[in-house]
């Protein structure tokens, strides 16, 4: 299998504060791993580190092939990340929106109605301006982005929270698809009973470190390092 | 590089036009900033014609300030700064495509000045092409400094103050320029108009050569 991610004492500061404090995490591709960890724990900080978004202060890592520690702009065309903020233009319509981003990405946009109604957006809801649509509307609005980019690499941040119980469904097949389709997905979140069974590795972090590793309850796998 | 400069003007205006705030805010506001000039000024015909290059100008630099943080709040919140960022756009296009989409609006807005000059200051051109082509090359001017100093001035929550302080004293070259320039377009004096035309074109591609290079740098940090 290939490496996606390699990370080996990873440190990451904002201002002078360590955010993370020498993380370790190999992961092949295709896999999904969760991340779970109280407030604080470093998760946001580890998915922006992997989408080239922060700085790799000290340590070394490799994403995607390429090295953190020298320019990671071509990474970020393969990243996908679904934040705590939605990222999108509220005074657009969400097909606008996913077509803006799939152009920028230089991507086909036949396949944007496709991904639109994938997670529910159709009818009068296609036809809102984003900032008109409520918080878990917006997030299936992300989630189609993703769903039509099909990035290699899909960091997503909290990824059930302001869904409703349907479209957290949504979310785990939608992620199963990724990676089936050979992207890796990193989750973090604070539900560790909806995200472990989606997941082939767990992770917890605390302080800014991975503290533990084991097996998730994807596909029954079971092996971890 | 063009390619992305297209899409991203494209954005900004189809935002602008869904979202009206320049047609019902910043346009009038400068309209009226024009119209505040001339009550000032009194009813004396021939102060309002010798004057109406200068107001003219600050009108027009005052409104630039609002165009310029009109310009970077569609850039959205940080959560869609940072999106943007990981589609791959080359940021030099990022800055020309939000450099075309603001030099559009200011010429509407300078289209709209110009008819005020000549309802509410009787101002008569007599070169229409020097006073068109230092709008042209101002507007340009206007919009690539603006952009690069939306940049530079960082988050919402001191934009709108740091952008004024950092904006005006810059643009002070266009605005000797200009009022020099439509004196000239006004008084037939195109001749002279050769020099100050030329420091708006200099202006104009300084700024725009200075924001292709630093508007990647400027948004990464």
């Amino acid at each position: 299998m290939v490496s996606a991610i390699s990370l080996q004492s990873a440190v990451a500061v904002a201002g002078r504060f360590p955010v993370l404090a020498g993380v370790d995490l190999n992961l092949e591709e295709g896999t999904v791993c969760a991340v779970l960890g109280a407030n604080g724990a470093g998760k946001t900080s580890l998915l922006r580190l992997l989408a080239g978004l922060t700085a790799l202060e000290r340590g070394a890592g490799t994403v995607l092939g390429a090295d953190l520690t020298k320019n990671t702009s071509g990474l970020r065309a393969n990243v996908g990340l679904m934040g705590h903020g939605v990222g999108l233009y509220e005074e657009l319509l969400p097909r606008e929106n996913l077509a803006f981003m799939i152009k920028a990405a230089r991507l086909d946009p036949s396949g944007i109605p496709e991904a639109l109604d994938r997670v529910g957006i159709r009818g009068r809801i296609a036809a809102t301006p984003v900032g008109q649509l409520s918080a878990g509307q917006q997030r299936r609005v992300v989630l189609a982005s993703l769903v039509a980019r099909r990035p290699r690499l899909w960091l997503l941040d909290e990824p059930h929270a302001s869904l409703d119980a349907q479209a957290r469904d949504l979310v785990g097949s939608v992620l199963e698809e990724a990676a089936a389709g050979g992207a890796t997905v990193v989750a973090t979140s604070h539900e560790p009973d909806i995200v472990i069974p989606l997941a082939d590795v767990v992770v917890t972090m605390a302080g800014g470190v991975v503290t533990e590793r084991y097996a998730g309850g994807r596909m029954g796998l079971s092996d971890v390092s | 590089m063009f390619r992305d400069a297209a899409l991203v003007a494209g954005r900004d205006l189809r935002i602008e036009l869904r979202s009206r705030v320049v047609l019902w805010q910043v346009l009038p506001f400068s309209v009226l900033a024009l119209l505040l000039f001339a009550f000032a000024f009194g009813p004396s015909q021939a102060r309002l014609v010798q004057s109406a290059p200068g107001l003219f100008w600050l009108a027009l630099l005052f409104s630039t300030v609002l165009f310029a943080q009109r310009s970077r709040a569609l850039e959205g919140s940080p959560a869609t700064r940072e999106a943007a960022r990981l589609l791959g756009l080359d940021p030099a296009g990022v800055f020309l495509g939000k450099t075309v989409a603001l030099f559009l609006e200011l010429v509407v807005l300078e289209v709209l000045l110009v008819v005020g000059l000549l309802l509410l200051f009787h101002v008569v051109v007599v070169s229409w092409l020097v006073l068109i082509a230092a709008c042209l090359l101002a507007a340009l001017g206007l919009a690539s400094a603006s952009v690069l100093y939306g940049a530079l001035s960082g988050e919402a929550r001191i934009r709108s103050t740091l952008l004024p302080v950092l904006l005006l004293p810059i643009l002070a070259p266009v605005l000797i320029a200009g009022v020099r320039s439509f004196q000239a377009a006004i008084k037939d004096g195109a001749g002279l108009s050769g020099r100050w035309l030329g420091v708006l074109a200099v202006f104009s591609v300084v700024y725009t050569g200075l924001g292709i290079a630093l508007y990647g740098p400027l948004e990464e940090n």
